[in-house]
């Protein structure tokens, strides 16, 4: 059965993906990138994965739809037919692809006790993380103290990509399409 | 019993799929996409008690709170064509 929600679940996703290409209302495109997401979200909680799942929903669903809705307020509302087709970017994402499943060949199956995951550091977090850290929850300190340093690169790429939405929307408002404030107008 | 409703969640959502892509109307779309936003939760809920994790609900009840605030913010794209303050507060927004 679970095998049987994954596969309609990605033959859902193929479709919604496919309509973000072949559809030129933008709008459109943007409902459909966040129902991809959600169909997304519920395909790793299916796998198990439900943390991976909760950003994917809050980022990929919410967030980035607002995102997206905000960034059509500066653009038409139909995309330009470009009228040429892009042969060459085909053909590199289709290579990109068949290399990118050429190495999960090499991948230890799913589940396998002897995988290099199970058997690097995660057997040291699991028994020394409590000691050495002192907190409770295993996966905060693997991301809070092991992997301290690239956390805070996260971080940090984070918060320059938001400054960059910023910059691009002007969140409060466009500059010279300002008026003052109606009554019952409330600003953010 | 579970696998019945997922199977029905599943065929729900599909149709709501084939909604958002054909419109023809913004509402249409906007609908649709709110209907997936809640067969996804309902989904969640259900595959927590079809593999016996019912804490799953949990992560349920968020995936609503934000299907929500997406929902919000898309129709008040469509109303004002703005997403802070309006930018014409008497005509509705044209898609």
């Amino acid at each position: 059965m679970i095998e049987l929600i994954d596969v309609a679940l990605l033959c859902m996703m193929a479709v919604s993906a496919l309509a973000v290409l072949w559809l030129r209302n933008l709008f459109a495109v943007a409902m459909l990138a966040g129902s991809y997401s959600l169909m997304a979200a519920t395909l790793y909680v299916v796998l198990d994965a439900v943390d991976v799942a909760f950003t994917e929903a809050a980022v990929g669903a919410g967030i980035s739809t607002v995102l997206m809705l905000g960034a059509l307020t500066l653009v038409p509302h139909e995309e330009k037919p470009s009228g040429r087709h892009a042969l060459s970017g085909l053909v590199v994402t289709v290579g990109l692809g068949a290399l990118l499943i050429y190495a999960t060949l090499d991948m230890p199956s799913f589940g396998d006790a002897g995988a290099p995951v199970h058997r690097h550091v995660a057997n040291r977090y699991i028994e020394d993380s409590a000691a050495e850290v002192g907190l409770p929850n295993v996966v905060t300190s693997v991301l809070a103290s092991y992997r301290g340093y690239d956390t805070l690169g996260e971080t940090t790429v984070i918060f320059t990509a938001a400054i960059g939405v910023l910059a691009v929307l002007g969140w409060g408002g466009r500059p010279g399409r300002r008026r003052p404030p109606a009554d019952g107008e409330t600003r953010p | 019993m579970f696998a019945a409703a997922a199977a029905a969640l599943l065929v729900a959502m599909a149709m709501a799929l084939v909604r958002a892509v054909a419109g023809p109307t913004v509402y249409d779309r906007i609908l649709a996409v709110n209907a997936i936003g809640t067969k996804t939760l309902l989904m969640i809920a259900v595959v927590g008690f079809l593999t016996r994790r019912p804490e799953f609900l949990d992560i349920a009840l968020v995936y609503a709170l934000i299907n929500f605030i997406g929902t919000v913010a898309v129709t008040k794209f469509v109303k004002h064509r703005h997403l802070g303050h309006p930018a014409n507060l008497n005509g509705e927004g044209e898609l």
